[in-house]
């Protein structure tokens, strides 16, 4: 049964998540644009089609949480507030990014915004994440760490001695699993022995739940209420946000190890156009409103590759730089 | 001044900075109610609670990545690993996350933590128990790899290694722990961090040391005193960064040089040393580089071939007879 939006949120904050989505899509397919004419290296891990779980799951946290992710996380780094200009610069390789241009796509940071990095190697950042919530902790302070991470990181050593660790020293962390069934090319299955990823945190007792990660509101109330669980108790929660890639792992992969059948099946629930929907059919926003979020988010993101493209180079001294305080 | 313990000064530097910083907390396998395997944090927990005390499960990487998220987070942790030969298992933590992420999030995070681990063999403690792995750490820039031979070094050091804002491996050699010496009863005594220093002056040879080799090297320079081969011996203390300016003064006064390591010889500290005497000094060396080194193999347990796997007095000094007396 689908949840009334008004018994959620009000009108302005329903019509922003829908912003924050369009806005995160619009920012990925413009990536993409720039990798294919070779403005961004590397690798590019590309977010299109999770978008509900970023947003919902920021929507329910407190601003000064800290937020720690993978590699695909351009969208949690942009819907927590990083300015579009400066991650798209990142990207570019410029001195304007968020990062000076040293991280790149897998290692956006902004401590000004408790976004505590994108980490690249699987399962990195689950002992950061429960390292963070210990200084919290310690010094008495009224925030929790929410760890994203995708599937394939569930059978990393860490992901096992982070739960256990989180749980036995009490610590206020969330953990968020974006489930979107594949490794790279592995599904989860093969990869897997529980292949029911929350149920995967019984033996350190940590209470969980699942969730539909293409509904944006199923998971804002998700993480709500799982986060002030963990900011009132002080101890670990799972939530496991089932969802979908749109594109390949990486823009080098092709993705033929997913069936048209099952891409389309999860084209249907895409969490755009569905939740758009709702918000016209429950009058919260009329379709003009909805164009006019559109079109400042297209110009939003053609404004930051502009500024992006125009951006100086790190200068070659940045090199030596930043190694050493 | 008061004489102490190896183990006791380092003890005393963790109780002067938790006493001088709280938000320095201590954490480990067994360092809180078992007082650590070498007992190196006897008396810790009583002192500053298990707040500030912290056993750990059995989990390096993540004790290490725990330690990562609490610095960037505001503290100041100093994790041990029980030994230098589990720091393999918390390699990602230490290579791909401490010392990378200063860097690649363009210098937005600090990461001020320590990490202490017993290493080196002598003690028939077999393959997995005995290695010296300084090298690893060295290669890899974004952290400091400090080593100390004497009760006061290991103090001063430990201390500038806590209060630094950088990632730093403090390697303590186990061998070392009981030995004695006059340690500075002053809580503001500090070590600079990137400087070695003369154990003794000589004029001959020079001979590069660290940690228990430097004690080694001390009593060969002693020996050789004897037969009129004056050596002069250089303690590196900081194995990254290293101090060129104390190393290649010496071997210009010299014009000779052997170095002595206990790791492995190949791409060993030895080699890169070696490289940077070869690089700018070559216009005095008298002879080539020497190098003594642990010996390229797994560690045997039988105390009988065991010792000939790690450097002894009596093989520095061969290597120093070697280089004066153009038996190169």
């Amino acid at each position: 049964m689908e949840t009334r939006l008004r018994m959620v949120l009000p009108d302005h904050e329903l019509v922003r998540l829908y912003e924050q989505m369009f806005l995160s899509r619009e920012f990925e397919d413009h990536c993409a644009e720039q990798y294919t004419k070779g403005n961004i290296t590397g690798f590019l891990h590309l977010y299109s089609g999770q978008e509900a779980v970023a947003v919902g799951a920021t929507a329910g946290l407190h601003k000064d949480d800290y937020i720690l992710s993978a590699y695909r996380e351009h969208a949690q780094a942009i819907v927590r507030g990083a300015d579009p200009k400066r991650v798209m610069a990142e990207l570019f390789g410029k001195a304007t990014g968020l990062c000076k241009g040293k991280g790149g796509s897998m290692h956006l940071f902004d401590p000004s915004l408790s976004f505590m990095g994108g980490y690249a190697i699987v399962g990195g950042q689950f002992p950061i994440s429960v390292g963070l919530a210990f200084s919290s902790k310690y010094r008495n302070e009224d925030r929790i760490t929410a760890c994203f991470f995708g599937d394939g990181a569930v059978n990393q050593g860490t992901f096992h001695e982070s739960l256990n660790w989180a749980q036995l020293w009490e610590l206020p962390v969330l953990f968020i699993c974006e489930n979107n069934f594949y490794g790279i090319g592995t599904e989860v299955h093969r990869s897997s022995a529980l292949a029911s990823i929350h149920r995967r945190t019984c033996g350190y007792d940590i209470p969980s739940e699942k969730v539909d990660g293409m509904d944006v509101i199923a998971v804002y109330k998700a993480v709500k209420y799982a986060a002030e669980k963990v900011r009132e108790t002080g101890r670990p929660l799972f939530i496991e946000a089932t969802t979908y890639r749109f594109r390949g792992h990486s823009m080098s992969d092709p993705g033929k190890y997913r069936s048209a059948a099952e891409h389309e099946l999860w084209k249907s629930r895409d969490p755009l156009p569905n939740y758009a929907k709702r918000l016209l059919e429950e009058g919260i926003a009329t379709r003009e409103a909805l164009d006019a979020i559109e079109a400042r988010c297209r110009a939003g993101v053609e404004e930051a590759v502009a500024f992006a493209e125009e951006s100086p180079w790190p200068e070659d001294s940045e090199v030596y730089s930043d190694i050493y305080v | 001044m008061a004489e102490m313990t190896y183990r006791d000064a380092i003890n005393l530097a963790l109780k002067e900075e938790m006493r001088h910083d709280p938000s320095v907390v201590v954490l480990g396998e067994d360092v809180a109610l078992y007082e650590g395997s070498f007992k190196v944090t006897r008396g810790l927990l009583s002192e500053f609670g298990e707040e500030r005390v912290k056993d750990t499960p059995i989990s390096e990487n993540t004790i290490i990545g725990v330690a990562v998220g609490a610095a960037m987070g505001g503290l100041r942790p100093v994790a041990e690993l029980m030994t230098v030969n589990f720091a393999l298992l918390a390699m990602d933590q230490i290579v791909n996350h401490m010392t990378k992420i200063h860097y690649m999030f363009g210098g937005q995070a600090v990461v001020p933590m320590t990490i202490r681990m017993p290493g080196g063999g002598g003690s028939q403690l077999g393959a997995q128990h005995s290695q010296s792995l300084e090298t690893f750490f060295m290669h890899c820039p974004g952290m400091r790899v400090l080593y100390p031979s004497t009760p006061a070094d290991a103090k001063g050091l430990l201390k500038s290694a806590i209060r630094d804002n950088n990632p730093a491996i403090f390697l303590e050699h186990e061998l070392l722990y009981n030995s004695k010496g006059d340690v500075p009863e002053d809580p503001e005594y500090l070590i600079p961090i990137g400087k070695a220093a003369v154990k003794r002056p000589g004029e001959q040879v020079t001979i590069v040391a660290y940690a228990r080799m430097t004690v080694l090297a001390l009593q060969a320079a002693e020996e050789l005193a004897g037969e009129g081969i004056s050596c002069e011996v250089v303690d590196l203390r900081s194995l990254a960064p290293l101090d060129d300016d104390t190393i290649l003064a010496s071997v210009r006064k010299t014009g000779r040089a052997v170095v002595v390591e206990e790791c492995w010889r190949t791409c060993g500290l030895g080699a890169e040393i070696a490289s940077r005497i070869f690089e700018n000094c070559f216009d005095v060396l008298q002879t080539p580089v020497r190098r003594v080194s642990g010996l390229d193999v797994p560690m045997p347990y039988s105390r009988k071939i065991e010792k000939l796997c790690i450097p002894r007095k009596e093989t520095i000094i061969q290597a120093v007879r070697d280089v004066t007396s153009g038996g190169y």
